[in-house]
């Protein structure tokens, strides 16, 4: 403004001042536009519900993300609208509508539950906002759904079952019975599993299913006895991995026929294992005791802003902050410039807590699968099962916008 | 051999689930109350037995500090809200027991939080019984059958037997009968509420430590006990009990001879059941 020449004295030049002074304001508000008004970020998570700590711990690892960076993505302060999505997917489209078209976001956030997850992608494609899940590991999300705006920080299901094949495979356990719940994550959990199994040289005996969320397993586990399998796999989580793997050990199987799973079913709930649960070996991409410089300083940011130690979902909600701010900063904060955005993100290397990942073309993580093993209330890292593993990601085709 | 396993599972579990659902039974039986919180008690029981075993590293000394705890806040839930709602419908009942299911909930997260915690087997039962080279059976579940199994059997002899089961039976046929002899049947139905909801709460804490406690324990075994008391015959203490074996058994065997059907085994049984009885199998007078 001390450029634009505005003295006045006269009639005129108070006419000449007035206009002077609406362009001036007028110039002022674009540029606010342009630079000051906040970016909005939906966060559709599970806060209550047997998910409510999956969704805090994204949450936390987010923001800590964006408060590394001064608060600020890509030169702009960030405004948060937050939906508890209960993990419920009949009010899926509901809640991601309210966050898009009520609250206009300019990026969406989630979910844990996959059911939820899909149907955020269903919208995300209608209206084509920008959507990053930060759990979820439902197959479609980057497989027949994918699409351009569409993102994920996590995993697929299928990568945390199939390093694991080959690893029961090279001990030389070949005939392998699995359980799990019937739905996507197990079936897919599964599924990777027995295509790594079967390319090593195993074969599964017999597949057993438990019917979501069902939690009675001591019908099964008699018929595993009786069977006699080599080794058994199993994808469980939260209070159902909690009591199959006590149930397991109860029914005097541990030690007999051993237990593999994709890491979920150690993840958070040791605690609540206790004894049963040392020694079990799993799959993930994120362990206790990865000793690189970037995951202790994230893990002492982690704990001294929060109460408690990260886990995987805090990496994967710190991973998402990371990747959107990569993505915003190359546009300077300019979410309307969506193919440059776009172009952005799948460019990005996460030199995440998890060691560094980019994005496949499907846009989920190409990461390192870790073999892990319980000791103590620990999932020690002990070797990589499978380097910078990517999804096959069956089905997609992604256009281009 | 195989099969008397899978027999054994299917009885241990059809017992479970009698203690589970017999408090339900006697609510909705006797006093026409339809009570969805029955599965909050539940996990009130577990979680109590979470805490009150940590505190005091005893499950013994927990179980009766919890049963009378429980028993307490039945009768204040009962004086305060439910006696208003005994000449309404059940859409109200529904609406206020589904209201305590939320504050339950939020109460739980409040106190102790979301995550999953395990309760552990007491010392004393931590074994097992060896059967084939690789399958043993825990001492503790066949310590939960025998529990359930006195739990039934003091039921009957009460209920059937003494004084006050004969009041109790008696109510639930004609209250206004029963009052003017001179009952204070608004107190029976108190101790008979108060009860039915420590029952729930005490199968909770018998089962946390093979169940483990977490969120939303309670809704999850709501279903199943309401498949139970609709097949056995609301407020039949003998019908629940054939109704939670036969469930057990059919869910059992479902899911080792039906694995693709295991997750309808017991719906189907329900409607069979229904079908041929609508009033249940055994439907009290």
């Amino acid at each position: 403004m001390a450029t634009t020449p505005c003295r006045f004295g006269s009639r005129r030049d108070f006419l000449k001042a007035a206009g002077c002074l609406t362009t001036g304001a007028l110039f002022h508000r674009r540029l606010a536009w342009a630079q000051g008004s906040k970016l909005k970020i939906g966060l559709m998570l599970p806060y209550t519900g047997t998910y409510a700590a999956l969704g805090n711990a994204i949450t936390n690892g987010f923001k800590l993300a964006v408060a590394e960076r001064g608060g600020k993505l890509g030169g702009r302060e960030l405004e948060y609208f937050t939906v508890d999505d209960e993990s419920d997917p009949s009010k899926a489209p509901e809640n991601t509508n309210k966050l898009v078209q009520r609250d206009k976001v300019d990026v969406l956030v989630g979910t844990v539950h996959s059911g939820v997850a899909l149907g955020m992608v269903k919208i995300a494609r209608e209206t084509s906002t920008l959507l990053i899940i930060p759990n979820a590991g439902a197959a479609a999300a980057t497989g027949e759904l994918c699409a351009p705006n569409i993102f994920r920080t996590s995993f697929t299901n299928w990568q945390t079952g199939f390093p694991m094949g080959k690893v029961v495979a090279d001990r030389g356990l070949k005939n392998i019975v699995t359980i799990t719940w019937k739905y996507a994550a197990g079936e897919e959990s599964v599924g990777g599993f027995s295509e790594g199994l079967s390319k090593a040289g195993g074969k599964v005996v017999k597949e057993l299913w438990v019917p979501f969320p069902q939690v009675e397993f001591q019908a099964l586990l008699t018929q595993i006895g009786s069977l006699k399998p080599d080794a058994v796999y199993t994808f469980f989580a939260g209070a159902g991995a909690v009591k199959f793997v006590k149930d397991y050990a109860a029914a005097g199987l541990k030690g007999k026929i051993p237990l593999f799973g994709s890491g979920f079913l150690t993840d958070g709930v040791l605690e609540a294992q206790g004894e049963a649960a040392q020694g079990l070996e799993t799959t993930l991409h994120y362990g206790d005791g990865i000793e690189t410089p970037r995951n202790k300083s994230f893990r002492e940011a982690y704990s001294k802003a929060y109460k408690g130690e990260p886990d995987v979902y805090a990496v994967q909600g710190y991973d998402t902050g990371l990747l959107l701010a990569a993505g915003l900063e190359a546009v300077r904060g300019d979410v309307n410039k969506k193919s440059e955005l776009v172009a952005a993100l799948e460019k990005a290397h996460i030199d995440s807590p998890r060691g560094a990942w980019t994005l496949s073309k499907a846009h989920n993580p190409i990461q390192d699968i870790y073999l892990r093993k319980v000791v103590g209330t620990q999932n020690k890292v002990t070797s990589v099962a499978h380097k910078a593993l990517e999804d096959p990601a069956r089905g997609c085709s992604m256009k281009k916008t | 051999m195989e099969f008397f396993i899978q027999l054994l599972n299917g009885i241990q579990y059809g017992l479970l689930l009698f203690l589970l659902a017999t408090g339900l039974t006697l609510i909705f039986g006797i006093m026409g109350v339809l009570n969805l919180a029955h599965g909050s008690f539940y996990m009130v029981g577990a979680y109590l037995a979470y805490w009150l075993a940590r505190q005091t590293g005893n499950m013994w000394l927990a179980i009766p500090l919890e049963l009378a705890i429980v028993f307490i806040i039945g009768l204040i839930l009962e004086s305060t809200l439910y006696a208003r709602l005994y000449h309404r419908d059940h859409l109200h009942q529904v609406l206020l027991s589904f209201g305590l299911i939320l504050i339950f909930e939020e109460l739980r997260s409040i106190f102790f939080g979301d995550d999953v915690h395990g309760v552990p087997v007491p010392e004393s039962l931590k074994h097992s019984i060896p059967l084939t080279s690789t399958l043993s059976y825990p001492v503790y579940r066949l310590f939960i059958s025998a529990t359930c199994l006195a739990v039934a059997g003091a039921m009957y002899l009460v209920i059937q037997k003494t004084k006050i089961g004969m009041t109790i039976r008696a109510g639930s046929t004609n209250r206004e009968m029963v009052q003017s002899l001179g009952i204070n049947i608004k107190l029976v139905y108190r101790w008979v509420f108060a009860f039915g909801v420590t029952l729930a709460a005490f199968a909770g804490m018998i089962a946390a430590p093979v169940s483990s406690v977490y969120p939303g324990m309670g809704s999850q075994i709501l279903i199943i006990c309401f498949v139970v008391v609709v097949i056995g015959g609301i407020g039949s203490i003998k019908g629940a009990m054939v109704a939670a074996l036969m469930i057990g058994i059919v869910d059992t065997l479902g899911q080792v001879l039906l694995p693709e059907f295991s997750g309808v085994a017991v719906y189907l049984l329900m409607a069979v059941v229904l079908l041929w009885r609508p009033q249940g199998l055994f439907k009290v007078a």
